[in-house]
């Protein structure tokens, strides 16, 4: 197992150096660069900028240099998790702007996906369980539509939903504006929890149709096995057969899927993050791209896609940890 | 015609198995060709049906944009600001009904306390609504028009209300739909080309070849979805116009679009390659592109169908996403996206709920392209 992982590992280095060149150059393919589109901002605004400190700026960032010496300017920090600075955000450590939202960002992917799992798992078992039953054609109707809206639609509608019937002053954002840039304390602990429930669950459920569905196809399929009728047969409780020898098995598929949820964690939820006001990555990102930020855009760019290939790695691993019929060796 | 001449019809490589409860459906399947049989599958299944007809309505009105739409979508009826939807009504307040719909002209006044507009229904006067009416001005083939399928003769007809500028969401809706619903599709086009291609080369050459070209569709479907597509279409240039800004998108959702569909044709042609009847035209020496046109594609062709259908809403959902990111379609083109992105700020949505409505059209083209879509997956297959 251990020598799996290294091997895999190993394998990604290449790949992980390919990927962050593909990234810089994307990052680098729109024309002009961000002191360009700094200045038309200047302009749109009314001020106007000389020639001299254009060039100034471009020689502080060495927005001048031939792409490659850019690139190995970057590529070359990694390992002192040094990753540039980002122009937008006046001048501040990329590391330190991704850290800063880092945590909430994988907090609020991690509670949705908690949600998820735990709404769409016994829906999707007592769906299985309870088949061509009337409440298993409702759900799975349900499931099915819910499959077809895209989430970033189904996100708009539950906020809709959410903000005209609950009507409350908590939707958008995580925090009150008095709160925001407070340090921590009770009060504003509170106020975060009051914020919390409506961004969990409008991204949670956007996931949840498509689990639900995958879920009880899997579990239905087990239970036409043998080894649930001898289960079933040594007159173990149903509750015991369901629940610890059918979900066992049924659920692997899903924890396969979980690798592709971790760039999620990442830059996922975009959408749902503007529209909301969450201070996530999502947002950052945008904006880092549309202001050619070109150093924030990259390491983000490039950290989304890392984190897919890790994610298929802990994939991998969780389900030879549940599945004792997979051995990598 | 003999059942086995029928038969012979159905699939290549089919063999008849005895007795596999073909005795007493013989009379009814004698004389069905495969795709009568698809037809026939096809038909039974109503929601797929229906989505087909509701596709098949979007589409006409989109030709027909300028016509459907009751205005020219860039018409500011600087009166009427962020005008909520009118009530297409038949019975009036007495109670008596009207074979003609009509709506209740509208009048805005400001409220002082919060500087917005509101509206209120004129219940003594009634706007009929006319068919076949001259409205705003358009140009066909170079010819301006002015024929609109409805309109009103007096007062406003904001079916869907209207945007921050006055302007008519229902028209805009009709006349975006040029964009949501032709991206979709000229990506999937695009798609279907470079995988169905790339995937034939990759199956039926193998070797080397297959082993380059599977490592880079892995590679490319290393990227997270969303974020590459926004990396991509950020790269767009600005000062690009309008068109090639479409087409720009279309290139980027067809980037990682084809390394499914080209995944799915390898996988198939590395079976076909094996079957009886292909060893047996390799056998007579046909050549390459025989084997691959006449005796393998026309196999596929049918699965290249489904998956290309099916993948039409992640391209009209990848659109929209971008647009209402302000990163896909620009002004003065509109998309459904574009609209929706209005409705972007919380307030906008507690106040002006209207202007979601094009949530609502994308959520019934996606959802009717994904039932057409599993109908056409099951069609395919008629003997399952």
């Amino acid at each position: 197992m251990l020598g799996f992982i290294l091997r895999r590992l190993a394998s990604m280095v290449p790949l992980l150096i390919v990927i962050s060149i593909v990234c810089f150059l994307i990052i680098q393919l729109p024309p002009g660069d961000w002191v360009t589109n700094y200045a038309t901002q200047l302009y749109q605004m009314g001020e106007t900028t000389s020639e001299e400190i254009l060039d100034a700026l471009r020689r502080q960032y060495g927005l001048g240099q031939p792409v490659y010496v850019q690139y190995w300017k970057w590529i070359s920090g990694f390992p002192r998790g040094d990753f540039g600075v980002s122009m937008a955000y006046g001048n501040r450590p990329v590391s330190v702007l991704i850290g800063e939202r880092f945590l909430l960002t994988v907090g609020i992917s991690l509670a949705t996906l908690v949600i998820s799992w735990g709404i769409a798992i016994p829906i999707g078992v007592y769906s299985a369980t309870h088949k061509y039953g009337l409440a298993d054609y409702a759900l799975s109707f349900v499931a099915l539509v819910g499959v077809a809206i895209p989430s970033f639609l189904l996100a708009l509608a539950l906020l809709f939903v959410s903000v005209f019937f609950f009507n409350s002053p908590t939707v958008g954002g995580l925090f009150s504006p008095q709160y925001a840039d407070a340090p921590w304390s009770l009060a504003k602990l509170v106020d975060f929890l009051k914020h919390l429930p409506i961004p969990l669950l409008v991204i949670g459920l956007g996931g949840t149709a498509g689990t639900m569905r995958v879920m009880r196809g899997n579990l239905l399929d087990i239970l036409d096995m043998q080894f649930i009728q001898t289960a079933r047969a040594k007159g173990l409780k149903e509750r015991v057969v369901i629940w610890k020898h059918a979900v066992r098995i049924a659920i692997n598929p899903l924890i396969s899927r979980l690798g592709m949820y971790f760039p999620e964690l990442f830059a996922g939820t975009v959408i749902v993050s503007i529209v909301l006001d969450l201070p996530t990555i999502g947002p950052m990102f945008l904006r880092a791209l549309q202001g050619q930020d070109m150093y924030l855009a990259g390491t983000i760019l490039f950290f989304s896609a890392a984190l897919l290939i890790v994610g298929n790695l802990v994939a991998d691993v969780v389900l030879a940890l549940t599945d004792p019929r997979i051995r990598y060796d | 015609m003999s059942l086995a001449n029928a038969l012979k019809k159905l699939r290549p490589g089919y063999r008849p198995s005895p007795g596999a409860g073909l005795a007493e459906d013989e009379e009814a399947f004698r004389f069905l060709t495969l795709g009568e049989l698809m037809w026939r599958k096809f038909a039974r299944n109503r929601v797929a049906v229906l989505s087909a007809i509701v596709l098949m309505i979007f589409y006409l009105v989109m030709v027909l944009a300028d016509f459907f739409a009751p205005y020219d979508m860039n018409h500011a009826h600087s009166d009427y600001l962020y005008c909520p939807p009118q009530v297409l009504r038949f019975v009036d307040e007495q109670g008596r009904f009207s074979p003609r719909p009509f709506v209740y002209p509208l009048k805005g006044e400001r409220d002082l306390k919060t500087f917005r507009f509101v509206y209120k229904e004129d219940r003594t006067r009634k706007a009929y609504i006319h068919f076949f009416v001259q409205g705003d001005p358009y140009r066909v083939f170079g010819r301006e028009l002015k024929l609109r399928f409805i309109g009103v003769q007096e007062g406003t007809l904001f079916l869907l209300g209207t945007d921050v500028r006055g302007r008519d969401q229902l028209s805009r809706i009709i006349m975006g739909s040029r964009i949501s619903l032709t991206l979709g599709l000229a990506g999937v086009a695009i798609s279907v080309f470079l995988g169905s291609v790339i995937g034939t080369v990759s199956g039926f050459y193998g070797g080397r070849l297959d082993d380059v070209i599977q490592r880079i569709i892995e590679f490319l479907r290393s990227f997270p979805t969303l974020p590459l597509w926004m990396a991509l279409s950020a790269a767009l240039p600005p000062d690009w116009p309008s068109h090639l800004v479409y087409l720009g998108i279309v290139v980027v959702l067809s980037f990682i679009g084809w390394t499914g569909l080209a995944r799915e044709v390898r996988g198939k042609i590395l079976a076909l390659r094996e079957t009886d009847y292909v060893l047996a035209a390799a056998g007579t020496g046909a050549s390459a592109s025989r084997l691959i046109f006449v005796h393998m594609i026309p196999s596929v062709a049918s699965h290249i169908m489904v998956v290309a259908t099916l993948s039409i809403p992640g391209m009209i959902l990848g659109e929209s996403a971008l647009s209402f990111l302000g990163l896909g379609i620009k002004p003065p083109l509109t998309s459904w996206g574009l609209l929706l992105s209005q409705a972007q700020r919380v307030e906008v949505m507690r106040l002006y709920p209207w202007m979601l409505a094009p949530g609502v059209f994308i959520s019934i083209v996606v959802l009717a392209f994904n039932f057409l879509g599993d109908g056409l997956r099951d069609a395919i297959d008629p003997f399952s």
